[in-house]
């Protein structure tokens, strides 16, 4: 005989999970009891909500499953914001919750919440379990649904009797597993890619429109060996950098609201777009109307239901990005030779190469990503927050690889990036984290110092420091007259709070003191603070206003 | 924007209906009316939903049906030849005398059957497409309804073809 509360971590053992966050409370005392002698390496954060950004971080830096745990009622509710932010992203995460005993069920008992309701819209799939007899194939199902087709989180809610109810012990689960109303396209279409190998051969200025699929399906090599033999320019979004390194002759950089100028013109002038696992988000598209208006369209996307949602293709294929990429390489079989659309991108792409900042002296956030990219190059995993502190990590650092970059792309969540960066230290060891955040969002989840000094977690934390909500101040200056409410920030003293936790940090002034201090932090073995105070009011450019066409955008400060 | 008529075959779980109608309300599609019951195969059940809406939001409330992992098929049976049908039960107000008799004549030419008599009201049961009994529900509207209760449309193809998913 074996408690729920056992089989839950030998399942979670036999998914091959190495590593959880989480945070103990009353109604998973059981689990928590097993943990206490499991081989499962726990760590503990200090907020829920670290709890499943740290697991997101762990599963977007190793492609794996990530895992965290809280109790019921506040625990659990203290997850929402990371399933959401998970969901968004299409990333793989099993939530463990507690729930209070079947018995008190729906009594409003003592941090009793009705946490697979309150996730029902952000959650993949969910389970309340009633039975432990149930658990062994309710934890497999769980990790195969998270893990495949379009991943995202699903939350097991487990009650207490569940956990320490005593059962005949079940046989191991069968790896392979049917699920009736789960079977996930993955092969594309054979008609629909000899469609879209022609209209690719026809094509006159094609541009490939690349999305975090590529990066979820693995599917970089076969990217930019469609790039490569075609001559065909990849624009990348948020999601995907990385997936074509940053100084490949074909990368035209990011795309949308903060892309480049390359990129936004090279979509709007195209015949050819060819969109590969992204799902035409407001912020890449701008105005509809105005996005890629003279091309058609190829979508290829797992999900079915991203196909035609905000604009109509053309061509859609359903089916695993690597796949189809790979059935379409294998049947071009002939290179083509760059054209005059290639040399118009060249030209292009000359003009928007970013300037990183006037050099007047000041110390600018451009500069400080632009030394750390110089020095960190292949070898970092960088994190971030989100607002100005995002979009400068996006522009001036040069990713060369997949899940090199990890940030919170479509919900946008603040407080995101610190414990992120945990779970990606954790997930890879051997890589240095960076967290490139702002003065804002660091301190949305500060108080995981305490779990970085606690697990000795080497997480390198470079705070852009401008006293203000960068980004809202940013459109208050633009579009609100400057008129800056409740943007502007006490001053906090980043490197006595990191002291007070038992990490160092260095406060930065002096933009000559930069690149000593971002070496200092690397080469110190453990977690390191760096606060850079940069001048206040830099923007982030270029930018297209809300709604504007992407070809419409504001180059530079008028400052 | 027309009505159309989508059937759902789900596996009855727990938070099945839940799943179903909260994606109706998150992606703002409009329902005209649910009915659910169980079905040909065990353990499962089968919706029946009209969502009035333009062709491309039916795609997106289709697509976006098929990823729940409990449902196991949707379609739009609108173009399909079908039958449809929907019970009212209507109490209406009928005093002994001409207005009850007047009732029961609607009654009788409607086919619909009375299947309860009180001192001051009747309780009608009709059968038949939505557009019956909203025609039958108009007719009595002078007589004073007291309270009304509908299914919801249920649909079925015509002939041999079944909206059961291929085994």
């Amino acid at each position: 005989m074996k408690s729920g509360a056992k089989i839950l971590i030998e399942s979670l053992l036999h998914e091959g999970v190495d590593t959880i966050f989480g945070y103990p409370g009353g109604t998973v005392l059981p689990i928590y009891d097993e943990l206490y002698d499991s081989p499962l390496r726990h760590i503990l954060v200090r907020h829920e909500q670290a709890a499943v950004h740290a697991a997101d971080g762990y599963a977007r830096a190793s492609g794996r499953v990530g895992v965290c745990l809280a109790t019921s009622g506040p625990g659990a509710c203290n997850l929402v914001t990371g399933i959401a932010t998970a969901y968004m992203d299409s990333v793989p995460l099993v939530a463990i919750t507690g729930q209070v005993p079947t018995t008190l069920l729906g009594n409003d008992a003592f941090q009793e919440s009705d946490i697979t309701g309150i996730t029902l819209p952000i959650t993949k799939h969910s389970y309340l379990v009633n039975k432990a007899s149930e658990l062994r194939s309710i934890v497999h199902e769980a990790f195969y649904i998270a893990g495949t087709g379009r991943m995202g989180p699903v939350l097991i809610d487990l009650p207490k009797d569940v956990q320490t109810d005593l059962v005949a012990d079940t046989e191991p689960v069968p790896d392979k597993i049917v699920i009736r109303g789960y079977q996930p396209t993955v092969q594309g279409h054979p008609k629909q890619i000899e469609r879209a190998v022609s209209m690719i051969t026809a094509a006159e200025r094609p541009v490939i429109y690349a999305g975090g699929g590529v990066i979820a399906s693995g599917g970089s090599a076969e990217l930019i060996r469609l790039a490569e033999t075609q001559m065909i320019p990849v624009t990348t979004t948020l999601m995907a950098l990385g997936a074509i390194p940053a100084h490949h002759p074909m990368n035209l950089g990011m795309l949308g609201m903060h892309g480049t100028q390359s990129a936004n013109y090279a979509v709007t002038e195209c015949d050819l777009l060819i969109a590969v696992g992204a799902r035409f988000d407001d912020r890449v598209t701008g105005r509809l109307e105005s996005f890629a208006p003279n091309a058609q369209i190829i979508h290829i996307d797992i999900d079915p239901a991203e196909i035609g949602k905000n604009k109509p293709v053309t061509l859609p294929i359903v089916g695993d990005v690597k796949q189809v990429l790979t059935e379409i390489n294998l049947k071009l079989t002939e290179n083509r030779v760059g054209g005059s659309w290639n040399d118009r991108l060249a030209v292009w792409k000359q003009q928007s190469i970013p300037s990183g900042g006037k050099d007047n002296g000041l110390l600018l956030p451009q500069f400080v990503v632009k030394t750390l990219s110089d020095i960190l190059g292949d070898e970092g995993v960088i994190v971030t927050e989100v607002g100005q502190n995002q979009m400068w990590a996006a522009q001036y650092y040069a990713f060369s690889r997949p899940r090199q970059w990890i940030t919170s792309g479509g919900l946008g969540t603040m407080g995101y990036g610190f414990p992120a960066a945990i779970g990606a230290s954790m997930a890879c060891p051997d890589k240095t984290v960076v967290d490139i955040a702002g003065d804002g969002s660091i301190q949305m989840n500060i108080q995981e110092l305490a779990t970085v000094v606690q697990f000795n977690i080497p997480v390198k934390i470079m705070i852009l420091n401008n006293q203000y909500l960068g980004m809202v101040r940013q459109w208050q200056e633009l579009f609100y007259d400057r008129r800056y409410s409740y943007t502007e920030m006490s001053a906090v003293d980043f490197v006595a709070i990191a002291k007070a936790y038992g990490v160092p940090g260095i406060c930065v002034t002096d933009p000559a003191d930069v690149k000593d201090a971002i070496q200092q932090s690397l080469d110190y073995d453990g977690p390191f603070l760096l606060d850079f105070r940069i001048e206040r009011e830099e923007n982030v450019m270029p930018m297209v206003p809300a709604g504007a066409a992407i070809n419409e955008m504001i180059l530079e400060d008028k400052r | 924007m027309k009505s159309h008529t989508i059937s759902i075959l789900v596996e009855n779980r727990p938070g099945v209906l839940s799943r179903v109608a909260g994606l109706f309300t998150r992606r703002g599609f409009n329902i005209e009316s649910l009915a659910v019951g169980t079905c040909e195969e065990p353990g499962m059940s089968r919706i029946t939903a009209v969502v009035i809406a333009d062709d491309e939001i039916i795609e997106q409330v289709k697509k976006q049906l098929n990823k729940l992992i409990n449902v196991i098929k949707v379609i739009d049976i609108t173009d399909t030849e079908h039958v449809a049908r929907e019970i009212a039960l209507i109490k209406v107000a009928a005093e002994p005398g001409a207005s009850r008799a007047e009732v029961m004549q609607l009654a009788d030419n409607f086919r619909a059957r009375i299947i309860d008599v009180g001192t001051r009201s009747v309780i009608l049961e009709m059968t038949g497409d939505t557009s019956k009994i909203d025609a039958l529900v108009q007719l009595l509207c002078p007589y004073g309804i007291k309270e009304l209760v509908r299914t919801g449309k249920i649909a079925m193809p015509r002939g041999s073809k079944t909206i059961s998913p291929k085994k």
